[in-house]
């Protein structure tokens, strides 16, 4: 497992992440962002991409 | 001995292009040569947020991961020169890097006013984690700031201002700021609401003198009058830092020009199979557009381009290269995203929500959708990225 941390001070609900890791980003209904604190593995390769693209680089993996 | 991957330029292209080798599988040595001091770092909040508060190469740099440990970084270099046909580039100090292949990052540098009276103080441009510092400093509560350049970054620039109590005064040429990018309608909204915050536009208007006896004190406009100035900042666009690679058999005309592969081009046509180019300074043909190269100066293409690059040197690339280059920008509340190329579009619409609230402006070229940009509206904003696809 991966365990997830995404800066709420930073994050401004851009929602690039959503499109590198759907599984684990999403905007709500109030185009918030909300995420899973912990993913598998196999999210790995997506959570780095969801890193490399968001925009207030607030998503980090902290293992 | 295998000479390195040579990467030139450590922003975030040089830094996702080595990430990207990595991923990709390249084992071999990774020499990245940058011309500032820093290790690479985001550069976006310079004139947004990390202005707004203290400004420091620990609030932007860009987290290191474990796969750049064995990564040969010469920060503080400039590399002078390069001779591609017998691959090697110089740098300032006169060290001379072999490389097996190369890549081109070096960016873009801004362009500054040419005055008569240019070598008053006073002077910031808003590019490097420097200029941001020494911005930073200069701009201090009813400061009398003049913002030349009325594109993203000199109205971020003055938002930051106005929000730390600076007296904002832009000039610029055009009719309505960022107008270039968003169209006549939602360019104009975004100067109403400029406006309402209490900056000053100077429009359809340019620079021609500077006044001052050491450091600036006013403006001189082509209208006669000069805007008194505490703080100049010119955010009047870019040059590109190609002047490195003159002499070689490469299109330097604007950027360096690429394939969509990202190999540099030679000027029959032929491209370079050991020379990529990546970030500001490739221009590419996208065909999710048409077949015309493009630079695309938006913060997803470093990133986009590194990793295209990693897949055609690892023989991994698969199918044509089409990004859809993406931004956003952040002034006083208002937070615009887009996709898409917005400055293509002959036609611009609005498609959802209240221009004086939140709202989705659609780009047309043709009557094709090419770009969508919101104030706000995020999800709906999203929707229409699958368009460009």
């Amino acid at each position: 497992m991966i365990k997830i941390d995404v800066d709420m001070a930073k994050c401004q609900h851009y929602g690039q992440c959503v499109f590198e890791a759907p599984n684990v980003f999403e905007l709500n209904n109030d185009d918030k962002l909300e995420y899973t604190a912990t993913a598998e593995d196999s999210e790995r390769a997506n959570v780095e991409a969801a890193i490399d693209v968001c925009p207030m680089q607030a998503i980090r993996i902290v293992e | 001995m295998t000479h390195p991957v040579l990467i030139v330029g450590a922003s975030m292209g040089g830094l996702r292009t080595a990430e990207a080798f990595r991923r990709f599988g390249y084992t071999g040595p990774i020499t990245v040569i940058g011309d500032e001091p820093y290790a690479p770092y985001n550069r976006p909040p310079l004139s947004k947020e990390v202005l707004a508060e203290t400004v420091s190469h620990e609030a932007v740099a860009f987290e290191q991961r474990e796969s750049m440990a064995d990564v040969n970084w010469v920060l503080g270099t400039r590399v002078e020169s390069a001779d591609l046909d017998h691959n090697v580039v110089t740098d300032s100090n006169g060290d001379i890097h072999p490389y097996s292949a190369l890549v081109i990052a070096t960016g873009l540098r801004p362009r500054r006013l040419s005055v008569a009276n240019g070598e008053l103080r006073g002077r910031h441009a808003v590019r490097t984690l420097d200029d941001a510092i020494a911005l930073r400093a200069d701009l201090k509560p009813g400061a009398r700031v003049v913002i030349v350049g009325a594109g993203f970054i000199g109205c971020e620039v003055a938002a930051t201002a106005r929000t730390l109590g600076c007296e904002v005064t832009v000039v610029a040429p055009g009719i309505h700021p960022m107008q270039r990018s968003l169209g006549t309608e939602l360019a104009a909204e975004m100067q109403r609401r400029h406006e309402a915050q209490g900056v000053v536009f100077r429009l359809k208007t340019t620079v021609t003198d500077l006044v001052g006896e050491s450091v600036v004190e006013g403006v001189a406009l082509d209208d006669g009058t000069t805007v008194p100035c505490d703080v100049l900042v010119e955010a009047i666009g870019s040059h590109e830092n190609t002047e490195w690679l003159e002499g070689n058999d490469l299109d330097l005309s604007a950027g360096v020009l690429a394939n969509n592969d990202l190999r540099a081009m030679r000027q029959n046509g032929d491209p370079w199979n050991d020379v990529f180019v990546v970030g500001d300074v490739a221009r590419f043909p996208n065909p999710a557009y048409d077949d015309d190269a493009r630079q695309i100066e938006h913060w997803n293409i470093p990133t986009e381009t590194a990793k295209r690059v990693a897949q055609v040197f690892t023989e991994q690339a698969q199918g044509e290269f089409r990004p859809i280059p993406s931004f956003w920008t952040d002034q006083y509340d208002n937070h615009l995203l887009a996709y898409g190329v917005l400055a293509l579009a002959d036609h611009v619409k609005l498609i959802d929500g209240d221009i004086t609230a939140d709202c989705v402006f659609g780009y047309y070229r043709l009557g094709k959708m090419v770009g969508v940009c919101g104030i706000g509206m995020r999800s709906i904003v999203q929707s229409y990225r699958t368009n460009f696809v």
